[in-house]
């Protein structure tokens, strides 16, 4: 079981941000870490694999001390055996995907384990291509690749998806249900993707301004606690319009414009241009697949 | 017509240039990574050379390694080195007057470099080492040629330093440039015309392969 309670003021930005993070996950299960840009998700990521260092805390791993500020233990990211990805793949650009695969390799001999990595991320055919000339989602398949070629005590993913168009997404999903399938590997997923949380994950942490706000199942924190038959939806008002005794007003959201009916004192506030909220109460939604 | 003064340029240059290689390395490196406080004094002394008159960085070294002071004599006295008029005094003279140009280049190259390079290494388990020799030098050749390059021809343009540490003893501290300010002097202008010449021409073409190679190397990082 991965154990992380640490404290970390980050001063880059002109609003500190205080981390303040208490996240268990047991051995072989996969989680996430869920919330908004500038939530803290990467930072905690970071200190959790030693590239940055908590102000205060304790991280252990099993009965490994990876970090202890009462005891002023900080063990050097080089000895925490964490595979990491990227969200720019980090792939080496001077070596080919094999040879980044074997850089990674913790016995040099272990050629074993890594023809069967190349088998199961089917990258038989890149193996002698520079990260250059691969695809987005290829690159974050070698990437995933060589971060399990060090055969890791825990695996950090790194919003490796968020840069990828649908298709190669779904497959990197896919690929990494069937790593996680295969190795049994603790893994911490940073994401804002919901779906891509209820896919892959076994336990999520939301997190807001530094602070975990909840923890769970993903079909509990997101389908349960948040179900209702009511939707919201943020639009621009294009035109006012008088229709009789009522009042029509023309929202765009997105690229479509949708028609309200309005009695004037509802529109007394409103002017063209302003946001607002349309909500629909009690809808009989229809869904079409949109993706491929 | 003396080639003395061309050899010697030549040998001048290629030895700083190898020696100032080693030299700038782990500096380049430190600087790329370091946040230590002491880093913006570091980073001014290896500067000062491009801003200060040669003639100032020479005086200095003239004075320090002068036999009649107390470090230029223990250096004679204990080491039975003698660095004033002498090729290896040229030589520790040229490597701090090029320092900025072989340093520079290193670091930007290393700092330009994704930190997520050196973070992926380090989080292989992989030494510090390593990773600059494995991971973050072959990816900024460009930038270590630029530096051995300027390096070179900045050490052949060199004038003021060399003639004032140097001296101008022939085929032991008499370079092309102060060659030329001899010939220019006795009125030799033929003598003189084929020293800058010679000079122009080979500055002219290292400059170009820099240029060339660089194109090169930017064409296949875009591809």
């Amino acid at each position: 079981m991965i154990k992380v309670h640490i404290e970390k003021t980050l001063k880059a930005s002109e609003n500190p941000l205080k981390i303040d993070v208490k996240i268990h996950v047991s051995k072989g299960m996969f989680a996430s870490l869920y919330g908004a840009s500038g939530a803290g998700k990467t930072s905690t990521l970071r200190m959790i694999s030693g590239l940055l260092e908590p102000d205060h805390g304790l991280i252990t791993n099993d009965e490994d001390l990876w970090f202890d500020s009462n005891k002023n233990v900080t063990k050097d990211p080089k000895y925490r055996n964490i595979g990491y990805v990227f969200q720019d793949s980090a792939l080496f650009p001077n070596m080919t995907v094999f040879e980044n695969l074997e850089y990674a390799l913790t016995n040099k001999r272990d050629t074993k384990h890594l023809y069967q990595l190349i088998a199961l991320m089917k990258l038989d055919e890149l193996c002698n291509q520079k990260p250059a000339t691969l695809s987005g989602g290829q690159k974050q398949r070698v990437a995933l690749a060589r971060a399990l070629a060090q055969k890791p005590a825990l695996l950090l993913l790194d919003e490796p998806l968020a840069s990828l168009d649908n298709e190669s997404r779904a497959e990197l999903q896919d690929c990494l249900l069937q790593v996680h399938k295969t190795f049994h590997l603790t893994t911490l997923l940073v994401s804002h993707d919901i779906t891509e949380i209820l896919k892959l994950s076994d336990q999520v942490f939301v997190m807001d301004h530094g602070k975990i706000t909840q923890q769970g199942s993903p079909k509990t924190i997101f389908i349960q606690n948040s179900l209702n038959e009511n939707i919201e939806i943020i639009g621009e008002i294009s035109k006012i319009e008088r229709q009789g005794i009522l009042f029509c007003i023309t929202v765009s959201i997105q690229n479509t414009s949708v028609k309200i009916m309005a009695k004037k004192f509802e529109i007394e506030n409103l002017k063209v241009g302003d946001e607002i909220l349309v909500g629909a109460k009690n809808f009989n939604p229809f869904f079409l697949k949109a993706s491929k | 017509m003396n080639w003395d003064p061309i050899i010697l340029t030549f040998q001048l240059a290629s030895v700083t240039t190898f020696l100032l290689f080693f030299i700038a390395l782990p500096l380049s490196y430190w600087l790329s990574q370091t946040k230590n406080k002491f880093k913006p004094l570091i980073e001014t002394l290896v500067s000062m050379p491009l801003v200060l008159p040669p003639t100032v960085l020479g005086f200095y070294f003239l004075i320090a390694f002068s036999p009649g002071n107390t470090f230029g004599s223990w250096l004679n006295e204990w080491l039975g080195i003698k660095l004033v008029f002498t090729f290896s005094g040229l030589v520790i003279a040229s490597i701090l007057y090029s320092l900025p140009f072989m340093v520079h280049p290193i670091q930007s190259g290393l700092t330009n470099l994704p930190a997520s390079l050196h973070d992926a290494s380090t989080l292989m388990g992989k030494s510090k080492i390593t990773t600059l020799f494995k991971v973050l030098l072959p990816n900024c050749k460009a930038s270590l040629l630029t530096g051995i390059i300027l390096s070179f021809a900045h050490t052949i343009g060199e004038f003021g330093v060399v003639l004032m540490i140097g001296g101008n003893i022939p085929g032991e501290t008499k370079v092309a440039s102060i060659a030329i300010y001899d010939e220019v002097e006795a009125l030799n202008y033929n003598n003189a015309n084929v020293y800058s010449l010679i000079l122009c021409v080979s500055t002219f073409l290292i400059l170009l392969f820099v240029y060339l190679q660089n194109g090169v190397s930017l064409k296949k990082h875009r591809r």
